[in-house]
């Protein structure tokens, strides 16, 4: 660690020497420690220095440690001001050309040097030997939990969401038949039901916390189970397995998220309640806790259908081949010949978690290497 | 945050009208055999023939066309039927011993058959028990007013017709006991009554055959014994000669007497002349007791017919003239268990006669079938040619049992339904009409050399055997080789061209031919592994082809064979014979073949790396012992769970390494856009069990150059379904959304051209969900998660088009599609709107599931049996079935008075009651949305007790709009449901 080698002095504590490159232009500013202000302002102070105001950028910094980690919000760009020891290296990089892949553990210490660094960033696509492991932006980390909806439901259910993303880790849970007790006008009534029998150890459900043997499953993606066989309900949590949205009564009531109440009443539930492992926001302020649930409703919204809902499509490239090696050549053989003269118009929808990631124009590289993945990971790929 | 608010919308009733005039889902007709007959009746004055069932069906036929059915209530055995001569009534006596009386009742110029009345004959109480009154025959005398029946006791007991009231002049065996002669009563009973014979000339008189073998003439008006005839062999039949002189009794031991009535004396031995002899059974019990058997005596002739199922029941078909000496019969009919054999007594020899219905489809197991729509007349002439050249006696001018006049109109269309059988048969079927007849029978055994080639029929004739033996019927269930199972057809109307391919792996290219032919077959084989290593395949071995020339009559003539190998079951064919080319896919991969050149174009592995049990085949040891290990888990699992009563799932999704994920579910050549959007041209399309979809661009030499040059195929796109179900089912739809016509129908003015300017799109239905996505970019346009909605899977899909009842311009194109509940769903396309919802096939009834075949025309038929097909339509237009009218006269009728129901039921009880979608499903939806916010559960015991219940106040409009937002698989399938053309949509965003 490199940290302490010059004795701070006082310009050094209430202000960040900021080093910002754009391609071979270098900028340098210097920034309020105390008040380093938002983001966006940032954003626009780095578009007007470059003097890019209508080029879309992914800014990176190199950390203590010397790792390349963005910069896209608040919370980062705060962080990022706190621990620059006193200098703040930024690299800007055109967001549809960016490459992802330099961001992430040890992408900037290999180099050892800026200059290394930048050639990280700017090497050709061709001189890639070996591709290096995607590691997505850590905004677009993803939640592999969340309870929602606890403002429209009665407090004795929770509507949990269980994000497969394509992940290795089994859904890993078990249902059975049963019967329940409900209210019904006429008085008590005991109904079939369907029950959560048995967690596998290690698997996604069971890591959440969130759900326990003997909750009852009322809804799957908002279709009441009730009325359906044992099976049926296996088939709609199957078919929504990549994205599934259930609803329980918790056998265990004593966890549940308590609404109107203050912090004082969620701390039971709120350590529940948020992602409990991988949560990228850990280091993010505390305190923020007692809005915790309306909070994560919030958070992951927008994108996650599309996203889980892309089928994947590939589309070999490269002039016409002879016929019977075409098929299982076609892909091995692609990566090489890439750039030649290319049959179909290159096109690639994978979409990495929000979808930045292909959104205009896929650059041959990430093409590439995206198909190199598949070919290690054998024929699953999975989003 | 969007907010969404659901208008309540009432149903557009413009739309609601359009589908009830495009849709309407019935039942039509049963074609084929009936399962498991029970019992046979004939009319001769109304000349119809009727079967029942085991499970409580009766079928009437007469002239081809005319049929009618009808459903007992409760499902039991019927086990006599007799018809009230000339007067449409039908007796029925069933094995929960009740009689039901049916009537066949006029109702808008149709015939239907409707049970009347029926009857219970009650216990004498305090003397007899239950089993005493069980009816064991029914007499019906021929002027139709009395009903005599014969119990188990040996009482009989008479009935008024057609009122079916008990009269109280019922004979019991104390009666008849007191006449007879005391060495002869030994204290015995004498058994259950087994037959009752009215005397033919003098309807007073009644023969009354004792299980024992007593035979009593009694007199009806007198009440008194006429006659004893004391047999001493347990009687199994009677029947009358006609001068009423003379009777025959048949017995356990294989014999037969002949009693003369007047002496009554027996004359065993007395040689009967001229007159013929008609017996089942009766073989010498040792050697040929397994065998069933019918024996036909007339003087010195004697046949034996040897029939491959049971003999139920047979009557012969004889001129009605009281005056003549003898019956004269003319054909004898013959119900097996498995099919109806008709014999011609008047020519010599006793040949047998094609029936024009009731064929047993069944012969060889149904493997495979195919429904061709449409067919071209010139293709039809000749298949029937082909048929005629097979079995010169193809005419049904002869067929004696033509009561009744179709009024069904000739067919526009002819349709064809192509069987695949377990035995390499492909057999046409003519189903434009309600009779399903056979048409040609095309054989794939020959081109192969199979075990069983050695032991032709040559040797049989050397046998010198009594009794003289005669092989009859076709009904076959042995098959020969399990290898030659067709497993996939595909035709070509318009070029006569034929793709069969079956459980080895084997795929024949057929061409139709008016002359015969001795010719070469060529032979490919082609590697779908690809080199993959580390499988070995320790399935069956290919079928090795002949060598040499074969003689192939005139008909389809296989003229190439392609092997898969490894030899797995061909699991998807499609052929276009416009570009002279087949693909064909199996559990490994998927290949494609030029039969012009004879040259293999492409071959894909479509195996996952770690599927190791599609690589050894059905036959592998390892798999066995897997599965056997499995299996004793299961049972272990099952016995543990059925003692608890529950059942536990797991929940997983599908991984890409699910055993026989390679398995290629369907083909299909389409010419659209798969590099730009500009350019179009010939394209395959495969899908595979794990959700993968392959897409090749091809390269098609034009009709002059196919001989020069090769089709070439380039891999264009692949498709990784997300959610990995096995696709189902493929098919590109043109700029307008309609499907692409088929090949030939363009170049030849049958159809219109596809529209080629606005962009094509491809529909992929997989079983969970169908699919719609923009070409060429394969960017996802629309779809529905049936999934997700009904938790129900896609077994069948198929694009229809449904022609409106009120005018004939106008139809719509739609997606139908079967469930592995049995129930029918049909879709709009492309925009994937459930239109109506229809239940059809019993849940637990798999293999009707798996039978099942739509028409382009929105009909389809499933196998209720082994044996029959249920035909149904989904369209209001396109209807087949029986119309046919009887015309009967009788005296007193009682259908005017019955409380008959108008729906009328249908045979074997498959059917559910049909249902028809609530035309309000959305507002359902949202209903059931709503209900489950606003009743919450009461806590189980062990949660706390303090929580409040009723959350219900706190529930407004927007809270359900939030929730609706996270829940987008109901929402998205509501939009589908909601949404419909030309209105606004029910949705509306803030």
């Amino acid at each position: 660690m490199n940290k302490n080698h010059r004795a701070p002095s006082n310009r050094t504590l209430s202000a960040v020497e900021v080093k910002s490159k754009f391609g071979a232009e270098f900028r340098r500013f210097s920034l309020d420690r105390s008040k380093p202000g938002r983001f966006d302002e940032f954003y626009g102070l780095l578009q007007h220095v470059h003097r890019i105001p209508n080029v879309d950028l992914l800014v990176g910094y190199a950390d203590v440690h010397g790792d390349l980690l963005p910069i896209n919000n608040d919370d980062n760009y705060h962080k990022a001001i706190t621990v620059a020891a006193p200098l703040l290296r930024l690299f800007l990089q055109r967001k549809e050309e960016a490459d992802y892949s330099a961001f992430g553990t040890d992408t900037v210490t290999r180099k050892k040097t800026p200059a290394a660094l930048a050639a990280v960033l700017l090497r050709p696509d061709a001189t890639k030997k070996k591709a290096p492991i995607i590691i997505s932006l850590p905004k677009d980390f993803r939640p592999v939990s969340s309870i929602i909806d606890v403002d429209i439901l009665p407090e004795t259910h929770r509507r949990v969401r269980l994000y497969k993303h394509g992940q290795e880790k089994p859904l890993g849970f078990y249902i059975r038949d049963g019967s329940s007790v409900r209210v019904t006008p006429q008085g008590l009534e005991k109904v079939p039901g369907i029950f959560i029998s048995r967690m596998v150890p290690g698997g996604l459900a069971e890591s959440t916390g969130l759900l326990a043997v003997n909750d009852e499953v009322l809804e799957v993606n908002g279709i009441e189970v009730s009325g359906k066989s044992l099976d049926q309900v296996t088939d709609m949590m199957i078919a929504n397995s990549h994205n599934l949205i259930i609803t329980v009564k918790p056998a265990n009531q004593r966890n549940n998220v308590v609404r109107n109440s203050g912090g004082a009443a969620t701390s039971g539930s709120s350590g529940r309640s948020s992602d409990s492992n991988t949560s990228f926001y850990g280091f993010s302020i505390p305190g923020s806790m007692a809005m915790a649930p309306s909070h994560i409703i919030q958070n992951y919204e927008a994108d996650e259908e599309s996203e889980d809902e892309e089928d994947l499509v590939l589309e070999p490239d490269g002039g016409a081949k002879s016929l019977l090696e075409s098929g299982a050549a076609a892909r091995s053989t692609a990566s090489s010949s890439m750039p030649a003269l290319p049959r179909y118009e290159s096109h690639l929808e994978l979409r990495h978690a929000n979808g930045t990631v292909a959104s205009s124009s896929s650059t041959g590289s990430l093409n590439a290497h995206t198909r190199r993945n598949l070919e290690e990971d054998g024929t699953v790929i999975t989003l | 945050m969007m907010k969404f608010r659901f208008r309540r919308q009432g149903n557009d009733p413009h739309r609601e009208k359009i589908k009830q005039d495009l849709f309407a889902f019935n039942k039509t007709v049963e074609h084929g055999f009936p399962n498991q007959p029970s019992a046979l009746g004939y009319d001769p004055k109304l000349q119809l023939m009727a079967i029942g069932t085991k499970s409580g069906a009766i079928k009437l036929y007469g002239a081809p066309g005319v049929e009618m059915t009808g459903l007992h209530k409760d499902t039991s055995a019927v086990t006599q039927i007799h018809f009230l001569h000339g007067q449409g009534r039908i007796l029925c006596l069933l094995d929960d011993n009740t009689i039901h009386l049916w009537e066949i009742v006029q109702r808008e110029n149709r015939s239907y058959l409707v049970e009347v009345n029926s009857f219970t004959l009650p216990g004498r109480p305090g003397i007899e028990s239950s089993s005493a009154t069980r009816v064991t025959v029914m007499l019906l005398k021929l002027s139709c007013n009395l009903l005599a029946l014969g119990t188990e006791g040996g009482g009989v007991h008479f009935l008024e017709l057609p009122s079916l009231t008990l009269l109280n002049r019922s004979l019991f065996q104390d009666q008849v006991m007191q006449s007879l002669p005391e060495e002869y009563k030994c204290g015995k009973s004498l058994g259950p009554v087994e037959s009752l014979q009215e005397h033919p000339k003098n309807s007073d008189k009644i023969l009354i055959g004792y299980s024992r073998g007593l035979v009593v003439l009694w007199d009806l008006n007198s009440r008194h014994v006429e006659n004893l005839f004391l047999g001493k062999q347990q009687l199994e039949s009677l029947v009358w000669e006609r001068s009423g002189n003379r009777f025959v009794s048949s017995h356990s031991d294989g014999g037969y007497m002949v009693w003369s009535v007047s002496c009554s004396k027996l004359c065993t031995h007395e040689p009967v002349s001229g007159p013929v002899v008609l017996f089942s059974g009766g073989m010498p019990r040792a050697s040929y007791g397994d065998r069933h058997c019918l024996s036909i005596l007339q003087d010195s002739s004697h046949v034996t017919l040897d029939f491959t199922s049971r003999v139920i029941d047979f009557f012969t078909i004889h001129c009605a003239e009281p005056e003549q000496e003898f019956d004269e019969a003319s054909m004898l009919v013959v119900l097996l268990e498995e099919e109806l054999v008709v014999v011609d007594l008047q020519t010599p020899g006793w040949p047998t006669l094609p029936a024009p219905y009731l064929a047993p489809l069944h012969s060889s197991a149904i493997t495979c079938a195919s429904h061709i729509s449409n067919v071209p007349p010139k293709l039809w002439e000749r298949v029937i040619s082909a048929g005629q050249l097979q079995c010169p006696l193809n005419s049904y001018e002869n067929w004696p049992i033509c009561g009744g006049k179709n009024l069904a109109p000739e067919s526009k269309q002819k349709e064809l339904l192509l069987t695949g059988h377990e035995d390499g048969t492909v057999r046409f079927w003519d189903a434009s009409g309600v009779s399903l007849k056979p048409l040609y029978k095309l054989s794939t055994a020959n081109i192969f050399q199979t075990d069983c080639d050695h032991n032709d029929s040559s040797t049989q004739g050397a046998e010198e055997e009594w009794p003289p033996f005669r092989k009859v019927g076709c009904f076959d269930p042995y098959s020969d080789d399990p290898r030659l199972g067709i497993q996939k057809i595909s035709l070509c109307k318009y070029s006569g061209k034929l793709l069969v391919a079956g459980t080895a792996g084997q795929v024949i290219v057929l061409v139709m031919s008016d002359e015969k032919s001795d010719h070469m077959i060529d032979v490919a084989t082609v590697d779908l592994l690809q080199d993959r290593e580390g499988f070995t395949w320790k399935g069956h071995d290919r079928l090795p082809p002949k060598s040499g020339s074969v003689v192939f009559a005139a008909g389809f003539q296989p003229v190439a064979l392609v092997q898969c190998l490894p030899p797995a079951a061909v699991t998807a064919v499609t052929l276009h014979a416009e570009w002279n080319l087949i693909a064909f896919g199996t559990s490994h991969g998927f290949g494609l073949f030029d039969y012009h050149r004879r040259s293999p174009v492409l071959a894909r592995c479509t195996l996952h790396p770690n599927d190791s049990l599609a690589m050894e085949g059905p036959l592998s040891r390892v798999k066995s012992l897997k599965k056997s290990l499995r299996q004793s888990f299961r049972r272990i699992r099952k016995s543990r769970v059925s003692g608890k009563k529950r059942a536990v799932r797991r929940i997983e999704p599908r991984s890409a390494d699910d055993s026989l994920s390679g398995v290629v579910r369907c083909l299909c050549f389409a010419d659209t856009f798969l590099k730009d959007g500009t350019h179009h041209g010939p394209t395959l399309w495969a899908g595979t069990n794990s959700g993968s979809v392959y897409a090749y661009a091809l390269d098609v030499p034009s009709q002059e150059k196919f001989s020069e040059r090769n089709v070439e195929a380039l891999l264009g796109k692949e498709i990784q379904l997300m959610h990995r179900a096995p696709v189902v089912s493929i098919a590109v739809l043109d700029g307008r959304g309609n499907p692409l016509p088929e090949p030939y129908e363009v170049s030849r003015d049958l159809a219109k051209a596809p529209d080629m300017q606005a962009s094509h799109s491809v529909l992929i239905a997989s079983e969970e969900q169908f699919k719609v996505f923009a070409l060429p970019k394969v960017s996802a346009k629309t779809k529905f998660k049936l999934t997700a909605h009904e938790g129900c899977r896609v077994r069948k899909v198929a694009l229809s088009n449904f022609t409106s009842v009120s005018s004939e311009e106008y139809s719509e194109n739609s997606l139908v599609c079967l469930t592995n509940l049995g129930d029918i769903h049909v879709f709009s396309v492309p925009s994937l709107r459930p239109q109506v919802r229809y239940d059809c096939v019993r849940k637990e009834d798999i293999s009707g599931i798996a039978s099942c075949v739509f028409t382009k025309t929105g009909q389809g038929f499933y196998l209720i049996s082994p044996s029959e097909y249920e035909r149904f339509s989904l369209s209001a237009r396109v209807i087949t079935e029986p119309l046919c009218r009887v015309e009967v006269e009788r005296p007193h009728d009682l259908s005017d008075n019955s409380s008959c129901s108008t729906i009328l039921p249908q045979a074997n009880g498959t059917h559910k009651t049909q249902v028809e979608s609530k035309p309000s499903e959305a507002e359902g939806l949202m209903e059931e949305l709503r209900s489950a916010l606003s009743s919450p559960v009461l806590g189980s015991p062990n949660s706390s007790a303090d929580l409040t219940l009723d959350t219900t106040g706190e529930l407004t409009m927007e809270d359900v709009k939030d929730f609706l937002t996270t829940v987008d698989e109901a929402e998205n399938n509501f939009r589908n449901m909601a949404e419909e053309d030309g209105r606004p949509p029910g949705i509306l965003i803030n």
